[in-house]
């Protein structure tokens, strides 16, 4: 028989045909496997699902104590208290005749994280582009990580710098009555939301590819072409998800916008003065629920209104992760 | 070989779009003159060398082959010609790369211009997320072309010559992602031919292709010679030898042999060459 060198090792001509170590399991090592296969995977699901079902559970609770809010006064109540709730400005927990009407808070809400929007969206993507397509390396390096300190300053610390600093500034400056108002909370929501935009739209152009950068500046594209035409159409889920998670940071924000909005429920008019002082959903939750007894009316309907906004957050984030998914599909086909 | 599609392609056709004529003129009238010379180029990524101090001409009109084991700097030479390399970070040139007589790494080169004259075709098919349509059109959008009536000429043009034109014409506004790999290379082929580039610059085209439309390609470059300057980065030697008039064999990031395609086949004057194409090269 001949031999042959395998890596150094003498062997058979026939070794191919010799198998030496057994391809069938032994009785212990397949009880082994099977017990230590489905321990493994019990114990893996029950961690999973106690984190889906915290998330039920929040749930559940919430809807638990927010219906007796409008199942106390019996059936044809019900909608007399749907409509007061979603249509009266007034919420006077407090007075003889009470009032839990939150269109209010809901405009609150919306409408400093809409002035947030207004400033953090551009401001993010354009941001966002600079550091995908146009910073040199190196900037490049040293910028993402000091954008991500932003997001780890306490909010509490920007409710300070809101107090003491732009309110201040905006009363003497801008000759505000008062320097907590509108125009001031959405100002520090918009600095909270940009680090979000900033790096969720960059990581979205920056995976875009190279590839796809090289066939549009080898056909003489600009490098503003290439952005407008190429890059910014194939990130736009990503973009849009970016955007979307940077709402939902503002309108969950709740010390910030407490400390810095002046906390006055009415609707600012006319609409666009900025200088009048709102009160948000978030901010009322957590002025409120101290001093009010358990098992109150007041306590459902402050429970009514974290409903609310559990649903306005939940939705966002259904469609910030239906982006993401699909900007995740489109890479996954290049 | 007989093709389907007798388009003319001479660059003196009914054109596309004006744009900077004086590099064509230059083309056309100094023929025989080198329009792309390298003098001592050599290219670094960080402290890496991909290309070591090449010097080479390479005649206007001419197919020009570029072949050499994996990691040779093929590519890195080739993108060098219309600067594709800019965009990898701590990337650097050395030397002379001149095309038409112009150094490409002097300060004020005009890198749109360069580009839209020095066309390329990249290893991996890279289409837009678009339509098939809205591909070949990006390039002479870019250059001003708007109406509907020129932009389907110049679709229907480029997408015949690439040999693409039987498969698609039915749907030309379906996504070039729903095409095979094989049809997405010569839509990009299409694309790049689009732009009305003097030189062709491509990088392994037919790596991701069947022999059908490889042959497609290899007569696509059989039409084009002479019209356009063509150079082509190769693993196939046979196709090296069927499609070019002059090679270049490259090893470890330096030009080793770079002559007329039947000598440096038959009868290369360096060791390395012959035991590269016999394969006894490690
Ligand atoms: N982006 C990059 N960064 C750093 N080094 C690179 C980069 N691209 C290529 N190189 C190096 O440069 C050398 C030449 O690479 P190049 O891509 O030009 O080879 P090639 O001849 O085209 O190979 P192939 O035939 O496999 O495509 C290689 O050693 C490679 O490691
Ligand atoms: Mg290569």
């Amino acid at each position: 028989m001949t031999e042959v060198s395998v890596q150094g090792e003498k062997r058979n001509r026939n070794a191919a045909a010799e198998f030496t170590r057994p391809l069938l399991l032994s009785p212990s090592e397949d009880l082994a496997g099977y017990v230590m296969g489905h321990l493994g995977l019990t114990i893996l699901f029950l961690i999973t699902t106690t984190s889906v079902a915290a998330v039920f559970l929040i749930f559940y609770f919430v809807i638990r104590e927010s219906l007796p809010f409008f199942t106390t006064g019996g059936g044809a109540a019900i909608l007399a208290r749907v409509r007061e709730f979603f249509t009266d400005p007034g919420w006077y927990p407090s007075a003889t005749e009470p009032r839990y009407g939150a269109l209010a808070l809901i405009v609150g809400s919306l409408y400093v994280t809409a002035g947030a929007l207004v400033v953090a969206v551009p401001v993010g993507l354009l941001a966002g582009v600079f550091l995908s397509d146009i910073a040199p390396f190196n900037l490049r390096q040293i910028c993402k990580p000091v954008i991500e300190i932003l997001a780890a300053i306490p909010s509490v610390a920007y409710g300070f710098f809101a107090v003491m600093v732009l309110a201040p500034w905006l009363q003497t400056h801008l000759g505000f009555s008062s320097g907590t108002n509108a125009l001031n909370a959405s100002l520090i929501l918009a600095v909270m939301a940009l680090p979000t935009i900033i790096s969720v739209s960059e990581d979205a152009m920056t995976a875009v590819g190279r590839e796809i950068r090289e066939a549009s500046y080898g056909l003489g594209a600009t490098r503003a072409e290439t952005i407008i035409n190429v890059v910014i159409p194939a990130g736009h889920s990503g973009i849009l998800a970016a955007v979307i998670l940077g709402m939902m940071r503002a309108i969950g924000e709740t010390m910030v916008v407490w400390m810095a909005s002046g906390n006055a429920s009415r609707i600012p008019s006319p609409w666009w003065d900025l200088s009048q002082s709102i009160r948000t959903m978030t901010a009322t939750i957590a002025g409120d629920m101290g001093e009010t007894p358990k098992d109150s009316e007041h306590y459902y309907a402050l429970f009514t209104v974290g409903l609310t906004l559990l649903l306005f957050t939940f939705s966002l984030n259904l469609l910030s992760e239906y982006l993401l998914g699909k900007a995740r599909a489109g890479r996954g086909r290049r | 070989m007989e093709t389907p599609e007798t388009v003319p392609l001479k660059k003196t056709d009914a054109g596309h779009a004006a744009r900077p004529q004086q590099f064509a003129q230059a083309a056309v009238t100094e023929s025989s003159e080198a329009v792309i010379s390298a003098r001592q180029f050599s290219f670094f990524y960080g402290a890496k060398c991909g290309v070591d101090q090449v010097s080479m001409a390479i005649r206007s009109g001419s197919v020009t082959a570029i072949i050499g084991p994996s990691g040779c700097g093929k590519s890195t030479f080739l993108r060098s010609i219309n600067r594709m390399n800019d965009l990898i970070p701590g990337s650097r040139a050395q030397g002379v790369l001149a095309v038409n007589g112009h150094n490409v790494y002097d300060k004020r080169t005009n890198l749109v211009n360069l580009r839209q004259q020095v066309g390329m075709v990249f290893q991996k098919p890279n289409p837009f997320a678009k339509s098939i349509y809205d591909n070949i059109c990006y390039g002479p959008r870019l250059q001003g072309i708007r109406s509907r009536g020129r932009l389907s000429e110049i679709v229907e043009k480029c997408l015949r010559d690439a040999a693409l034109w039987d498969e698609v014409k039915d749907d030309l506004h379906k996504s070039a992602l729903a095409l095979s790999g094989g049809q997405q290379q010569r839509l990009c082929i299409a694309r790049t031919l689009a732009t009305r580039p003097n030189v062709v610059l491509m990088d392994e085209p037919c790596s991701a292709l069947d022999p059908i439309a490889t042959a497609r390609i290899e007569d696509l470059i059989a039409q084009l010679k002479g019209a356009y300057t063509i150079v082509i980065v190769t693993h196939n030697m046979q196709q090296a030898a069927r499609v070019s008039d002059e090679t270049a064999f490259f090893c470890l990031g330096k030009l080793i042999e770079y002559d007329r395609t039947e000598k440096l086949f038959t009868n290369p004057s360096k060791k390395e060459t012959e035991d590269y194409i016999t394969g006894r090269f490690g």
